[in-house]
């Protein structure tokens, strides 16, 4: 119990500072110790496949991803003129408080309603016996039931590759 | 011994604060980054369901999840760099040319 | 008389103590070695055969000044060698290497010669691979330095790249060998066939072994591999701007790399403990020469082959290993079916 505590906190701590955060590296480092935490979580859902396929993927590969990209684009230094006079300028929408107001205010919403629905169902409760999964159950299911949408998803990625590298091409599709 | 409740409660509280970076924060890579908390959020109710049911499916849609999530970053901060290049700016509010 | 428990925590700090000085003892090995093929003696000064080199190695950084750059990122810049250092010692946390031991009927139960068993162990060394990225790249980044950010960009890129064929090898094993964990690949390698030829998995998968190798120099940024921080090109990459012990840090994790490389290699492919005329229970002396011998490897092709380019470097990595290593995958899952090994 007390780990489920301790990663939760992590979790939720991190992510609150993820979105606090002004420098867009700290956010990222941030949130790989949120993923952390949540592959933690995994573990004491006798998951350990999931949590470190969630390493690998997610804290292993997209933020460096997203690592590689902010120092790409200087991104702890982006404000530029236009920015900040629009930020400064009084009248202008991303200045006014209130609109920062109402989405928190939004997303306070968003989460009593999400709980109030969540813990209402009738599933909830402990935890059955449930044994922990072994990989080869994962992947007797994986080939057999879900074999179409693993098919789909190899499609997908190769779609995405050549997605993201036609989208940040330098130049228009004329030249070489 | 955490029940099911428990592990909801907790997503849907990550989920909100991924919703929340996306509603207030100014720049187009921290909301990208607040996009993965929320999916995170719902692996996690995957694997709470997979593991309350009994069954290794939560394991299996989170597999799926992950390789969606991993797709739609790599489009999307390809999107942002292009943008980037175009205007030199971060910020959502400055590529608001298509308004009426 | 000793509860396994002890003995459990008394691993774990054996384990971080021998990484330690295999570390120190890697630098005098390299240097000795190197001065050996360059037709030279190495350090000889320094106690008997210069093995006390690495000790006065050590006290020099301990008092060398530690510097930061005033325009570097303090947190990040102080983050950076943590995390490369943590992730190095953290891989071999699942290595196994010796057989279950009483220790001469000291201990209670038999205790793995092992930091923690998981079931999912390679996945783990996988995993704690791709987290080493960051150590070298936040360098880089928080240095504040074009030529580190140059470097520190390289090598992760070029890191990240070698992955894929690092794992795809290792998929390789997996498939003969029937389970990820560690200890149940090494103990499917006893025995022997014909009653002279042991049942290693290099004789079953020996593209899959030489892909594994070369991924792994480049993984841990060796020579031939190691444009990233080649003294001629780039001062000295990501590492430029560090000094006294966040320098020993790089330096150790470096070479912590090496001994996990090396030491999952022989668990995979080599036998792990297993050799013939010893008993199991003295398997470890098997492992240490056969990750002996593999480091000798790895410092032989570093002072022999010249550097290859950045991008040769891609191309080969993006271009011919990773076609290989799927060919190595797809020929050993048909022969799997095949034989019904």
């Amino acid at each position: 119990m007390t780990l489920f505590y301790v990663f939760g906190a992590v979790a939720v701590t991190a992510s609150l500072l993820v979105i606090a955060q002004r420098n867009p590296i700290h956010s990222v480092l941030l949130l790989i110790a949120s993923f952390g935490a949540l592959s933690g979580l995994y573990v004491t859902l006798d998951a350990p496949f999931v949590a470190v396929i969630q390493i690998i993927v997610y804290a292993g590969a997209i933020m460096v991803l997203f690592l590689f990209v902010v120092m790409l684009l200087n991104a702890s230094q982006e404000t530029t003129e236009e920015d900040l006079e629009r930020r400064g300028a009084p009248g202008s929408p991303a200045a006014t408080p209130g609109l920062k107001v109402f989405g928190a205010l939004l997303a306070l919403a968003l989460v009593v309603e999400l709980v109030w629905a969540l813990t209402r169902a009738s599933v909830g409760g402990d935890f059955g016996e449930g044994s922990v999964s072994s990989v080869a159950a994962i992947g007797r299911t994986l080939f057999t039931d879900y074999a179409f949408p693993f098919e789909v998803t190899s499609v997908l990625i190769l779609v995405a590759m050549v997605g993201a590298v036609v989208l940040a091409r330098r130049g228009t599709p004329g030249d070489a | 011994m955490p029940s099911l409740n428990d592990y909801l409660v907790l997503s849907a509280i990550l989920f909100s604060i991924g919703s929340a970076g996306v509603f207030l924060r100014r720049n187009l890579i921290t909301i990208l980054l607040s996009i993965e908390i929320m999916l995170n959020a719902v692996n996690l109710t995957f694997v709470a369901f997979g593991r309350s049911f009994g069954t290794v499916d939560g394991q299996i849609i989170v597999f799926f999840v992950m390789t969606v999530a991993a797709a739609e970053a790599a489009v999307g901060l390809a999107i942002v760099i292009a943008l980037f290049r175009h205007r030199e700016s971060l910020d959502p509010d400055s590529f608001m040319t298509l308004r009426w | 008389m000793i509860p396994l428990l002890i003995a459990q925590f008394g691993i774990v700090l054996f384990v971080f103590v021998m990484l330690l000085s295999s570390a120190a003892v890697m630098v005098l090995f390299e240097r000795k070695l190197a001065a050996r093929l360059q037709q030279r003696f190495g350090p000889y000064l320094v106690g008997p055969w210069g093995s006390l080199q690495p000790l006065a190695d050590v006290i020099k950084l301990m008092f060398k000044e530690e510097l930061r750059p005033a325009a570097a990122d303090a947190v990040l810049f102080t983050l950076a060698p943590i995390i490369s250092v943590t992730a190095a010692f953290t891989a071999f946390a699942v290595v196994p290497f010796g057989a279950e031991t009483t220790l001469f009927g000291l201990i209670d139960e038999p205790l793995r010669l092992q930091v923690a068993d998981v079931n999912v162990a390679i996945l783990v060394i996988f995993a704690v691979a791709s987290m080493s990225v960051y150590g070298i790249v936040l360098a880089g980044w928080s240095s504040n330095n074009k030529y580190s950010l140059l470097g520190g960009l390289r090598a992760s890129a070029q890191m990240i790249s070698y992955e894929l064929s690092y794992g795809l090898s290792l998929a390789a094993v997996l498939l003969v060998a029937n389970s990820l964990s560690l200890s149940d690949i090494v103990n499917g390698q006893s025995g022997t066939w014909l009653g002279f030829i042991p049942r290693w998995y290099v004789f079953l998968q020996p593209i899959g072994f030489l892909v594994y190798m070369t991924a792994g120099i480049a993984e841990t940024n060796r020579a031939p591999f190691d444009f990233p921080e080649a003294e001629q090109e780039l001062v000295a990459g990501y590492h430029t701007e560090y000094s006294s012990m966040s320098f020993a840090m790089f330096f150790m994790a470096e070479y912590i790399n090496m001994v996990t490389v090396s030491a999952v290699a022989t668990d995979l492919f080599l036998g792990g403990w297993h050799g013939p005329f010893l008993p199991e229970s003295l398997g470890w002396i098997w492992f240490l020469v056969k990750v002996g011998a593999i480091l000798f490897f790895y410092v032989w092709t570093r002072w022999t082959l010249p550097r290859y380019r950045y991008d040769q470097l891609m191309a080969f990595g993006w271009k011919v290993l990773l076609p290989v290593s799927v060919l190595n995958l797809i020929a050993t899952a048909a022969m799997v079916l095949y034989f019904g090994l």
